[in-house]
């Protein structure tokens, strides 16, 4: 990377949040107008939904087993064991399944966003959609970002579903729980808040992974080289980012509903 | 300005007497610190075909960027079809594209689409029914004689193929305006006077105006000497004739670090006394 003054890296910083905060602004913009491009919206629906969901069924499943371990033995210390549904539910609903969720999809499709805008940029092919008469933010970005949005809410629902049931094996099976008093204590002690906490992360998290990994695409320059280079700043961007906005909007969550 | 529809089914611009298809006045543009393009004023007249010549890395791909708003420059105006395009919001000018065709220097096709599919792209952009979209893609594939490779994917074709299919996407909605950057570069010789030969055939069969970006003095020279005949393609004009061995309609215009240093006929080109216009040509 070529050294610059520090005026102008910061100036190079600036442009870069302004620009940004242009492509989500326009792809926001452009739901409420048509042309709508419902075809590519399915086709991405697909793409993050359905192909992200073994991913999200084993890590869901696979933490909730882990939790469910980890908490059974912490619990004993104090004679709380029959806790242990609880804890897990609570854990894998309002941060674990919506934030693991966020960075496994940010990992695989902010990636792969990047690296498809990014090859069609270095390729002309995002200029020749524009020659021919087509937006490249109504037609790439905002299919994308409405896709992401919609389905990571869907996906963190499975991933906390598949949490709590990993949880429920290890604690039925291995620790030798009542697997009634697991899953009784797992939904009692969910309220509302926790549920409307757990599931407007995902709308943050969506909104973050496509509008950076397209931002990181549609800058793309430099060839295979610069490609590689946008797919890994927009996997570190979207992940950093979405662990950032986990933070504020469970402070603000804590706020509304006070727990 | 209006617009009348032809029978293909495209919609051409009626544009008032006397007012250039293109018109660049004093346009310049820098990239960071650099300079790219300074000063540049030229005019094109429908029905013309202006070549840009120049060394790499002189300013020509983006004067053919400037020309369709795919950039815009920090001074000067750029009017496409009477239309100041510089302030010109952006769908405003998606809709003007819709006149414009343009082959970019790589074909810059769609890799996820096949064949038809990247020649019908604006076809069904405007929602235009399957069977007709299908006839004028064939329409099109015949006219660079790639009927054969309508089903293919990109990949599945040679540089030459996919820079008659990039023809071929430019043509199918009949522009008023064609933008060719460097349509023969990384070509072989046989395929390139190809596609000389297609460009040809475009300005003479449909009269396009049309913008050519080339550093293949060649290529350059084919076009302003020869002419395309149906019956006989590509034929040199006859010297014993009224136009003198020259395409009237062909005009150059040489650019040189970002400054336009010739802007004129085929025959001020040949006999230019400025010692770098002679070199270049040499």
């Amino acid at each position: 990377m070529a050294l610059v003054s520090p005026d102008v890296f910061i100036k190079q910083k600036i442009a870069a949040v302004q620009d940004y905060a242009v492509l989500a602004g326009t792809a926001i913009m452009d739901i409420f107008t048509g042309p709508h491009y419902w075809a590519d919206m399915f086709t991405q629906m697909d793409s993050i939904g359905v192909g992200s969901m073994p991913i999200i069924v084993l890590t869901g499943f696979f933490t909730g087993c882990v939790l469910a371990l980890q908490s059974v033995t912490a619990l004993q210390q104090f004679g709380a064991v029959s806790k242990t549904g609880s804890l897990v539910s609570l854990s894998m609903v309002k941060e674990l399944g919506p934030v693991l969720t966020g960075l496994m999809v940010s990992g695989r499709n902010a990636a792969g966003m990047a690296s498809e805008l990014g090859s069609m940029k270095v390729t002309e092919q995002i200029d020749a959609m524009r020659a021919l008469g087509t937006d490249p933010i109504r037609k790439l970005v905002t299919p994308r970002l409405i896709a992401t949005v919609f389905m990571l809410f869907f996906l963190t629902i499975v991933a906390d579903a598949f949490g709590i049931m990993g949880g429920a094996l290890v604690s039925i099976y291995l620790e030798g729980l009542n697997g009634s008093s697991y899953l009784h204590s797992s939904y009692q002690n969910l309220i509302h808040g926790d549920i409307v906490q757990g599931l407007t992360k995902p709308i943050f998290s969506g909104f973050i992974i496509a509008t950076v990994g397209c931002f990181f695409g549609m800058k793309t320059t430099g060839g295979t080289q610069g490609v590689g280079r946008s797919t890994t700043q927009a996997v570190v961007v979207s992940s950093v980012a979405i662990i950032v906005v986990d933070l504020l909007v469970t402070r603000a969550m804590i706020g509304i509903f006070g727990s | 300005m209006s617009e009348t529809q032809t029978s293909s089914g495209a919609a051409t611009l009626e544009l008032p007497e006397g007012v250039p298809v293109v018109e660049f006045k004093d346009v310049s543009i820098r990239f960071d610190v650099k300079p790219v393009l300074h000063k540049i004023s030229f005019a094109v007249e429908r029905g013309q075909t202006l070549i840009l010549l120049g060394p790499a890395g002189c300013g020509k791909s983006v004067l053919l960027k400037l020309a369709n708003g795919l950039l815009r420059p920090d001074e000067g105006s750029i009017r496409i079809f009477g239309q100041e395009i510089t302030t010109m919001r952006d769908r405003d000018l998606y809709a003007m594209r819709a006149h414009i065709g343009m082959v970019f220097q790589e074909s810059a096709l769609f890799d996820s689409l096949n064949v038809e599919d990247n020649v019908a792209y604006r076809l069904h952009e405007e929602h235009v029914p399957e069977d007709e979209s299908h006839a004028r893609v064939v329409e099109a594939l015949k006219f660079v004689e790639l009927e054969q490779a309508i089903a293919k994917f990109p990949s599945e074709l040679s540089g030459g193929m996919r820079r008659r299919v990039s023809i071929a996407r430019a043509i199918i909605s009949g522009p008023d305006l064609i933008l060719y950057d460097s349509p023969t570069g990384g070509l072989d010789p046989i395929t390139s006077t190809t596609i000389i030969e297609l460009v040809m055939k475009q300005r003479d069969v449909s009269h396009t105006t049309s913008l050519l970006v080339t550093h293949r003095l060649q290529d350059a020279f084919t076009l302003a000497t020869h002419r395309y005949d149906a019956a006989k393609g590509m034929a040199p004009i006859s010297k014993d004739g009224p136009e003198r061995g020259i395409d009237d309609s062909t005009k150059f215009l040489m650019l040189n670090e970002g400054n336009v240093v010739f802007h004129g006929t085929t025959e001020e080109l040949v006999r230019s006394t400025d010692p770098w216009i002679k070199e270049y040509l040499e």
